[in-house]
């Protein structure tokens, strides 16, 4: 429902006001349509009432995105993908973010299958306070044999709940690994004109979602996709071909960006799927490992932010994942809400009554990069954290969004006064120009810390532990 | 039945415009036909072709690149001037310019572009990877920005950093002559950045603008804390450039554009900097802001249809860039990918020019962009092999 405005949805809502749904009126139903925190189906008159039956059309038609959401794996770890609406971050926001995929072969030692298998799953980094994990296992069809591809399949379900990919051309083996993984509704890799029918025979049966494949070639790749639709496929991903840099990278990018478009602003249906890009093309030239691994990184940025909704890679490792995985974080953070904490008071460490009282916003970014220094410093301590709306420290000080009022009000509310005996306060550098007024609001005394929060562990031992106490 | 070889279909082909066969099976494992453009179309006989049936119910699927209508531009602006421009620069190089959001749609006349940063002083609290990359030649800024040319620099930008009366309180004149000295160590063209001190980059400018006569720097930057008038009235005297800086506030860049066109500095010779924030840092918000002033450019609003300008650089302030976590992995190759993730998400989202630092981060951004605007071969693969790699 690319842009739809919260009025044309109520236009097809029952306008009863009778807030079944759970939204005070029709209205507010709409923009929680929108906002996708609630579903028509929450609607119960719209739904149950046969006299809304056109209206309800309208409505599927008007709120169906026009980038199919698929659900790729079971239980707790399945994946969405595509479901997006926009071409731009700031007409609304991303939805699901890019999936990322981690390559097993299936001519690997079994024990080693196992254990990679079983590290892709436990993968796991906290950044900003969340867990940036992978999202899926794809097992390649490298041996030929579709015996061992079976259990290299076997040994990926055992050792992991998470989302598989079957990768191979070849009907034979994606129906051995299909058997296996039945219950696992596991993405299939790949139907080519050549092999459609019997792959999208083996998609039906199997209810799985399938990628459609043309290297480099868009209208081949529509083509393939009338195809599957005509036999009644319908949960489709995109694979329109990555490639190294040199020409056809540029190439490939830009087929993302036109199918994206052909189904957001063309309304294409046959465009209308999610995309894929496989990143690990960058291990083809026989680069050594930390130059393939680098150049595996831009690859899966580039085709990140032209609107991949499923990479595959083969590098786990940490410096090249890092910055993928931050970069789909900040791409796919909402642009109406920055990500923030509680704004409340924390205690980190053991802090007891003689404790220092550190003061920050409660943008995400800040309060983990304080809270997580502090705790490298092992400072016990209380933070006390400010609602400047999300802003970080410096912009909440530029927007006046960090206020002597505002720090009295946290102090308050938090009881601090209770919990420890001294009344100071130490404050980020970056707000040194309100400590007068927060001195004279609240009656504490305050402490200009450092600039950065680095520098808390150095500073409480300096400046708290000599004068700081009593 | 008559049996017809391939060639005899073909031949048939050359005098036809039309041609239906009727009855007739293909003999053939794999069926290459190779028509040239005058034959077509060609209706090659249905029935008999594997899933050809269903075909028939199949639509027509007509693939045409979604070019989109524009009806604003981006502003070209040139930096540099050659001898017979007045300058002494060995060649120009232009930026913006688009007419369309990507280079597929067409409009594009030039490509981005990259500047490594060279400062007046050197910079000891630099991260480990940038003082191993510059610590030898930081001592000059000539030696610094000749050894940046031959590590990539499209343009050269100068940091007279030390102006600060906070750093060194360098006078205006000593600084002019750093400026002085670059401009003859290397004939690229160059960017001339102040320390951001409000009272005194005004001065500043005027000096380097002065010094620097008729080669078309580009004045960075103009602000709204300071005396931006002093900064145009001298750019326009001596024929350079300005940068119009703001921090991420969409109206704050119309704004201050706006100024500046007011107090005479010609559409030409504005570039814009929106604020670059780091990867994991608020990299988003420079993100979104750059698309969204590439896009009402080209839908044309023109106080914001003027090239973008980057400090890449800035992604060296995440930690993650620098920081030495083992489990983070190796911070010698973690930085410059940070760096070089950085300038491609800015570049992506519409940024003309990259400022930076690493010089394999530089190296990596150039390959991206040869490979995009279509000049760089690489390896040739067959893409399907993936499974088998
Ligand atoms: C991203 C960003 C924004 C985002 C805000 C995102 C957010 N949710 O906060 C947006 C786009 C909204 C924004 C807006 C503005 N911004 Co702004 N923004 C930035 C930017 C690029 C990064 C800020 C950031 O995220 N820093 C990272 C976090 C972790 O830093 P932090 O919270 O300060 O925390 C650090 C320290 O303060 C300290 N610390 C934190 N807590 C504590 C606690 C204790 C006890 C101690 C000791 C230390 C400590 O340690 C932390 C780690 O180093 C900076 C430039 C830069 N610095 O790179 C400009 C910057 C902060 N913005 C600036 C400005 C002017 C603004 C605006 C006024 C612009 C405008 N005209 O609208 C608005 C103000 C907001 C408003 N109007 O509501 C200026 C501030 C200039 C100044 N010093 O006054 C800056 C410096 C840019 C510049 N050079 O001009 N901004
Ligand atoms: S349940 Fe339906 S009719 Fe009732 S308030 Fe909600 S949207 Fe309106």
């Amino acid at each position: 429902m690319a842009k739809v405005s919260p009025l044309e949805i109520y236009k097809y809502l029952p306008g009863l006001n009778c807030k079944e749904c759970g939204s005070d009126s029709c209205m507010a139903f709409a923009s929680a349509l929108i906002e996708r925190s609630k579903s028509y189906e929450d609607c119960p008159p719209l739904v149950k009432d046969e006299k809304y039956r056109d209206k309800l059309e309208k409505l599927i038609e008007l709120v169906t995105p026009p980038v199919r959401e698929i659900v790729i794996g079971t239980g707790e770890r399945a994946c969405t993908i595509g479901g997006e609406e926009v071409m731009y971050r700031h007409e609304l926001t991303f939805f699901n973010p890019t999936a990322l995929f981690i390559d097993v072969s299936d001519d690997l030692p079994a024990d080693e299958l196992a254990e990679r298998v079983a590290r892709i799953s436990r993968f796991e980094i906290e950044r900003v306070g969340q867990k940036l994990r992978l999202d899926g296992i794809a097992i390649r069809a490298k041996s030929g044999d579709p015996a061992k591809f079976g259990e290299a399949v076997v040994t990926a379900v055992e050792n992991s709940d998470m989302p598989l990919m079957l990768c191979s051309f070849d009907p034979e083996h994606l129906e051995v690994g299909l058997e296996i993984a039945i219950e696992r509704r596991p993405l299939i890799y790949a139907a080519t004109k050549e092999n459609v029918d019997a792959v999208a025979e083996l998609a039906l049966r199997h209810s799985s979602p399938v990628v459609a494949h043309s290297p480099g070639d868009v209208q081949g790749l529509l083509e393939l996709v009338a195809k599957l639709r005509s036999r009644g496929v319908e949960d489709i991903v995109l694979d329109v071909g990555t490639y190294p840099l040199g020409k056809k990278f540029g190439e490939c990018l830009e087929n993302m960006v036109m199918l994206r478009r052909l189904a957001i602003e063309r309304g294409e249906k046959l465009a209308g799927y999610p995309r894929m890009g496989v990143p690990l093309v960058a291990w083809f030239n026989g680069d050594e490992p930390v130059k393939a691994a680098m150049q595996e990184c831009v690859i899966a940025s580039a085709q990140l932010l032209r609107y991949a909704d499923l990479l595959v890679l083969h590098s786990m490792d940490m410096f090249s994942l890092l910055p993928l995985l931050t970069l789909r974080q900040n791409i796919y953070t909402d642009p109406r809400v920055p990500i923030q904490v509680d704004a409340k008071l924390y205690e980190i460490g053991k802090p007891d009554e003689n404790s220092p009282v550190l003061l920050t916003t409660n943008f995400a970014l800040t309060y983990y990069t304080v809270a997580s220094d502090i705790e490298a410093g092992k400072v016990d301590c209380y933070l006390l954290v400010v609602d400047t709306e999300g802003l970080a420290v410096e912009p909440a000080m530029a927007g006046a969004k960090l206020t002597g009022g505002l720090v009295k009000e946290a102090i308050e509310e938090s009881g601090l006064a209770k919990k420890v005996k001294h009344r100071k306060l130490i404050i980020p550098g970056m707000a040194a120009r309100i400590s007068g007024e927060i001195e004279d609001l609240t009656g504490w005394e305050v402490l200009v810390g450092p600039l950065d929060s680095s520098r808390i562990p150095a500073f409480i031992e300096q400046k708290w532990k000599s004068n700081g106490k009593g | 039945m008559k049996k017809l070889d391939l060639e005899e279909i073909l031949r048939s082909l050359v005098d036809v415009e039309d041609l239906e066969l009727e009855n007739v099976e293909i003999d053939a494992e794999e069926l290459i036909v190779k028509v040239k453009q005058a034959m077509l179309p060609l209706v090659l006989p249905q029935a008999q072709v594997p899933g050809a049936a269903e075909k028939e119910a199949l639509p027509e699927v007509v693939f045409e690149k979604p070019v989109g209508e524009y009806r604003g531009y981006i502003e070209e602006v040139t930096l540099g001037a050659t001898r017979s421009e007045g300058g002494t620069r060995g060649k120009v190089i232009k930026i913006g310019g688009q007419r369309t959001l990507y280079h597929f749609e067409g409009g594009w006349v030039n490509r981005p572009v990259v500047s490594f940063d060279v400062f007046d002083i050197p910079q000891p609290q630099f991260p480990k990877a940038l003082r191993e990359a510059w610590g030898e030649v930081w001592d000059s800024p000539a030696e610094w920005a000749r050894e940046a040319v031959r590590r990539g620099a499209d343009l050269v930008t100068i940091h007279l950093v030390s102006t600060d009366p906070k750093v060194k309180d360098t006078p205006v004149g000593e600084a002019a002559k750093t400026v002085e000295e670059v401009l003859q160590a290397v004939d690229v063209p160059l960017v001339v950045g102040g320390s951001g001190n409000p009272e005194k980059d005004p001065v500043l400018f005027e000096k380097v603008a002065e010094v620097a006569e008729n080669e078309r720097c580009l004045l960075a930057s103009a602000n709204l804390d300071l005396d931006h008038e002093r900064i145009v009235k001298a750019a326009v005297k001596h024929n350079h450039n300005v940068l119009s800086w703001v921090s991420l506030d969409i109206n704050d860049q119309k704004m201050l554009n706006r100024l500046l066109l007011e107090e005479g500095l010609p559409r030409d010779r504005m570039v814009q900097d929106p604020t670059t924030a780091a990867l994991g840092y608020g990299l988003e918000y420079t993100y979104t802001m750059i698309e969204r002033i590439k896009l009402n450019a080209l839908k044309g609003e023109k106080e914001l249809a003027f090239p973008v300008s980057c400090g890449v650089t800035n992604a060296w302030a995440a930690r993650e860039a620098w920081m030495n976590v083992a489990e983070w992995g190796p911070r010698e190759y973690r930085g410059p990918l940070w760096e070089t993730i950085n300038a491609l998400a800015v570049m992506l989202s519409g940024a003309d020019i990259m400022m930076m630092l690493h010089p394999s981060a530089v190296q990596a951004i150039r390959s991206i962009i040869d490979s995009i605007f279509g000049d760089y071969q690489g390896v040739e693969i067959r893409y399907e092999d993936w499974l088998k790699v």
